[in-house]
């Protein structure tokens, strides 16, 4: 097994068991905490495919603008493991038992797929680096990437509109 | 890494957070496992882009930057992710400051 294979399931044991920390933990604060972690193991998976930039942008968006954004919102509102609303515990079971359901259906339906055999390529090619994404950026995509600074411009009006005091 | 392995991480992922979204009921810790979901698909879309790659190069097919359409898609639904947590957290503060409340289950009064 080489260096890669063994980053690769300790990458994805991180990823899943912080995920399901995630969802089971009381306390909002280390909800937050262990989002992050599930980031930070999935930026160390754009690393092993070798796609730095996004890896970069994950870590510096999500894990450091977003999940900033989440902390703040729920430190202002104080919620901790007294406010947080009380489970039903039905409710969870058909929780459970339909994300399950998903899960079975997901994976048995693409057991056998045809793309069993192909590999993603590890620690290879230019495709991720800066400058080959931001030459495609500039070029073939430049009208999207002005749009999605029109949608930050909405955004920006409507978080403010929204968050003022009427 | 053979793909299917990419493919089954990312659906587990996703599992998670559809489980998240329907046992929860804070509403913030269901806005954050949407965001779970969203890093699953990111996952999955770099995995094809590099398996897209790595066929282009095994067939030499001659085209400029194979598989580099997924990762742009990925920095794309970023951008989106970022301004749709900007508004969403508004809304929840805003409700927060009408019902001072996060639970989802007070939320129903377009029902009446």
């Amino acid at each position: 097994m080489s260096i890669s294979a063994i980053l690769f399931w300790v990458l994805s044991v991180a990823a899943l068991f912080s995920a399901l920390m995630v969802v089971t933990s009381r306390n909002p604060i280390h909800s937050v905490i262990w989002l992050i972690i599930t980031f930070f193991a999935i930026s160390g998976h754009y690393i092993l495919l070798n796609a730095q930039f996004l890896a970069v942008v994950n870590i510096i968006v999500y894990a450091g603008a977003i999940m900033v954004l989440f902390l703040f919102v729920i430190m202002l509102m104080n919620l901790n493991k007294e406010s947080e609303p009380a489970r039903h515990r039905w409710l969870q079971l058909a929780g459970g038992v339909s994300g399950g359901a998903l899960l079975l259906v997901l994976v048995a339906a693409l057991k056998d797929t045809e793309l069993k055999s192909q590999q993603s390529l590890l620690l290879e090619g230019h495709t991720g680096l800066i400058k080959t994404l931001g030459q495609e950026l500039f070029s073939t995509y430049v009208i999207p990437f002005e749009l999605s600074s029109i949608l930050f411009l909405s955004a920006m009006v409507g978080a403010v509109l929204i968050g003022k005091k009427d | 890494m053979p793909i299917n392995y990419y493919l089954f991480l990312a659906i587990a992922l996703f599992s998670i957070g559809v489980v998240g979204v329907l046992t929860r009921r804070n509403a913030i810790i269901i806005f954050m496992c949407i965001e779970l979901m969203l890093n699953a698909v990111n996952l999955l879309l770099v995995a094809f882009s590099k398996m897209h790659y790595n066929q282009a190069a095994a067939a030499a097919i001659p085209i400029a930057n194979p598989g580099i359409d997924g990762q742009l898609f990925v920095f794309f639904i970023m951008v989106v992710a970022a301004a749709e947590v900007s508004v969403g957290l508004a809304i929840i503060v805003m409700l927060y400051r009408n019902i001072h409340s996060v639970d989802i289950n007070f939320l129903n009064r377009l029902k009446h």
